[in-house]
């Protein structure tokens, strides 16, 4: 029994919490936020730079070679720092499919470059009608001379509007929530056909609505068999619900800290409002949400590492987790700041809109409880 | 006991429910359906409204020029209101300081003042809490020193709601250090906003909103005769004037209109979802808060019917306060929830007329969902906070 880190995992925490403490403090990132990408594109080179953009590709593709406790390490201090770099959308999403099914040749035109912090790529699988079931794709590939011609509308991509390259999930075949009959598609964004509109969202990260009109691919652009790329869109979902989980414990924490110390600091009726026992009581329960989940998460984890049985129930009764008691600790944080809780100059309430945008993406609770409760 | 309405009160349904329909200017009701924000001048316009019509003061004595309405009545009008989705009366003049000044202020106060208040004509904010002092309201430190026949005032006045617009100020400050218990050297002195010394600074809410602001005092002098009552007697005037604010918090109508609503939407299929009337997950909760909110209904009822037998609403006017901002968040979550992913777009310049249809992010309001989940966390703070609420009573109801 161990739940300590290895010498690289240790690392790794080293270097995210020092880059966070060093060089990312909340004005910083609010700056980088509010910037026309949503992001530093000067961060994001130094990511690539400390490698933490190879962290979970096989060192065959130019990675690191690293597991899921490795991620969860990286994002649970992204959490805590309020990373707005599209780490999600380049490394664990459109990275985590092309990882899975693209040719060598698909690997070095778009996996290395991504790798190597100079492409910058999102995947388009949430589709307006869709909320949370992924085998809902309704956008169409209809075949058409040596590739396919895609038509369809996409939602809420993560990064897309920074995006030169979308991998995108279209219907081969089936009907509309099938899950055989889909097939991935990496398509330039600068495509005869593609339109994005870019917008920021709650938690000072960008997305875009993405329409595909009759845009063209060849077979070169086909990513895994035809018709087949569900379990890779499956498997790479998982990653990404992992992952935001870990970012989401980061939140938590940080969160359940900083009401610590404020209710050590704030007077109220001549005393610290945190002599309050009815106030105590509270935070304990904080405290306690946030030991549970991260105990779901580093079962998750390596559950998924060890490709255990009970690996996919995990992911689910994670994100149930963050999505159940991260809502608790999030309101409760803002509710024992009191007024501050909701002013837009305190870290707090940036905080708790990132971990409800969490809440919303990849699955709510409803969805994974249903899930879990089906299994 | 007897909740039916007699033929009396249904002709008085029929005859606000007539006027919400005719008279609601149709700009202002597009923008309350389109969830576009309404402008200073809308809300003044919509309450002048409501003063053309004899409806503005409601819970005002007809000495006044309230309406003099009973309870089923107000209950009827506050129903009605709601469910023609009308704007919400802003409180601060017409539901706070109105009925501070007929009740304690002097015949020359009630006679300068109340006539602006009752037609809207002079917009008010509120100057309680401060940076130090918030849920501590009686540890607050602008300080009001005489100076022949004015107080100067100097401190700072914090989540000043429509500050931005106001013209007077009703403020709670220290006009005596020396007493023995802190509330005692706390007076109800009302302030023109354009007294030199005066300024307002935005505070920008967690959903990028300006709604509050600080206002600062600095040497502000104000007449003796801008004082309410007695000196030293405001900590009481204003704990009348809160206990009416939290009665006012409750909200049931509009959380009425605004489960149906989600009701509605829930069996509606959107972009060709399922409709959300499917999901037993999602319908089980609604459920839950309607069965909250009809409860709420008849302890309101049940309070309301207390007062009009004479009783002042007093501390159990609390668990109106937390309960229905408690609900009111409940309904937010779910309309959130409902919105799925496209609670995440940041896009609140879309919501206004001339913008173009096919730039537009979400269906309806949806975007509108988180902004206001994360906004109306603020409800459980405001009025006194829903923790300030649950002391009152452990301490004044349950005598703990």
């Amino acid at each position: 029994m161990d739940f300590s880190l290895n010498e690289m995992q240790s690392m790794l925490l080293d270097s995210v919490q020092r880059f966070i403490a060093n060089d990312y403090d909340f004005d910083t990132r609010q700056k980088y936020a509010e910037s026309e990408h949503g992001y530093s594109p000067e961060v994001w080179a130094t990511f690539a730079d400390l490698g933490w953009t190879a962290i979970p590709f096989p060192e065959d593709d130019g990675g690191i070679g690293g597991g899921q406790v490795d991620l969860m390490v990286v994002m649970e201090q992204f959490g805590r720092g309020l990373v707005v770099e599209p780490y999600l959308a380049n490394i664990v999403l459109a990275g985590g499919i092309l990882k899975r099914v693209a040719t060598d040749e698909q690997k070095e035109r778009w996996l290395h470059p991504i790798i190597a912090g100079e492409l910058q790529a999102a995947l388009a699988w949430v589709e307006p009608q869709s909320r949370y079931r992924d085998s809902d794709v309704r956008t169409e590939a209809r075949a058409s001379g040596d590739g396919v011609t895609i038509s369809g509308k996409k939602s809420v991509v993560f990064n897309g509007g920074n995006a030169k390259l979308l991998i995108v999930s279209a219907r081969t075949r089936g009907d509309a929530t099938d899950e055989d009959g889909i097939s991935l598609y990496a398509i330039p964004a600068d495509a005869d056909g593609v339109s994005v509109k870019r917008y920021a969202t709650v938690d000072g990260h960008q997305a875009a609505e993405i329409s595909l009109n009759n845009v063209q691919a060849d077979a070169s652009q086909l990513l895994g068999t035809e018709g087949e790329g569900f379990a890779a869109l499956k498997a790479t979902l998982a990653d990404a619900t992992l992952a935001v989980s870990a970012e989401a414990v980061g939140i938590m924490r940080a969160m359940t800290e900083k009401t610590v110390e404020y209710s050590k600091n704030r007077i109220q009726f001549g005393v610290p409002i945190g002599s309050f026992q009815a106030l105590q009581h509270r935070m304990v329960d904080m405290f306690t949400a946030c030991e549970q989940t991260y105990s779901l998460l580093v079962w998750a984890a390596m559950s998924r590492d060890a490709d255990n049985d009970d690996a996919e129930r995990s992911v689910h009764a994670l994100k149930y987790q963050i999505g159940v008691a991260g809502r608790k600790v999030g309101e409760e944080a803002v509710q024992l700041h009191g007024g501050m809780g909701v002013s837009w100059e305190m870290d707090i309430a940036h905080y708790f809109k990132r971990l409800t945008a969490i809440g919303q993406s990849l699955g709510n609770a409803d969805h994974h409880l249903d899930a879990l409760a089906s299994v | 006991m007897d909740v039916s309405f007699s033929e009396e009160d249904l002709q008085f349904r029929e005859e606000v429910r007539q006027f919400f329909a005719e008279k609601l200017p149709e700009d202002i009701r597009a923008k309350q359906d389109q969830g576009i924000p309404l402008e200073r001048d809308d809300m003044v316009r919509f309450q002048q409204l409501l003063h053309k019509q004899g409806w503005a003061g409601v819970n005002w004595p007809v000495e006044y020029g309230g309406t003099g309405w009973g309870i089923v009545k107000k209950y009827i009008f506050a129903s009605e209101m709601a469910a023609a989705n009308a704007p919400e009366v802003v409180p601060f003049g017409l539901g706070m300081v109105g009925p501070v000044i007929y009740t304690f202020g002097s015949d020359e106060q009630k006679e300068r003042f109340l006539p602006d208040i009752l037609a809207s004509r002079v917009w008010w904010c509120q100057g309680y809490s401060e940076p130090g002092s918030g849920s501590d309201l009686a540890s607050l430190k602008t300080r009001a020193v005489l100076d022949g026949d004015e107080w100067v005032v100097n401190g700072t006045k914090t989540w000043t709601t429509l500050g931005q617009y106001a013209d007077w100020i009703f403020c709670l400050v220290r006009t005596n250090t020396d007493v023995a218990r802190r509330q005692e050297g706390i007076s109800f002195l009302l302030v023109d906003m354009k007294t030199p010394g005066i300024s307002v600074k935005p505070i920008i809410t967690i959903e990028g909103g300006h709604e509050v602001n600080e206002v600062h005092f600095d040497n502000v002098r104000v007449p003796v005769d801008n004082l309410v009552g007695e000196e030293g007697k405001g900590w009481t005037y204003g704990k009348v004037l809160l206990e009416h604010e939290r009665t006012g918090t409750a909200q049931v109508h509009r959380s009425l209109f605004r489960l149906n609503k989600l009701k509605e939407q829930a069996a509606t299929s959107v972009r060709g979802e399922p409709p959300l009337a499917d999901d037993r997950n999602f319908m089980r909760k609604l459920a839950a808060v309607e069965v909250e909110l009809k409860a709420l209904e008849f302890t309101e009822l049940r309070t309301l019917a207390a007062v009009s037998s004479g009783k002042a609403p007093g501390a159990e006017s609390s668990i109106l306060k937390f309960k229905g901002t408690e609900i009111q968040q409940a309904i937010d979550t779910l309309f959130m929830e409902a919105a799925g992913y496209y609670a995440l777009p940041y896009v609140p310049h879309q919501f206004k007329f001339d913008y173009p249809e096919d730039e537009f992010v979400g269906a309806g309001a949806e975007t509108k969902t988180s902004l206001k989940y994360f906004n109306y966390r603020k409800a459980s703070i405001y009025g006194g906070s829903n923790e300030i609420q649950r002391n009152i009573v452990a301490k004044h109801v349950l005598g703990l």
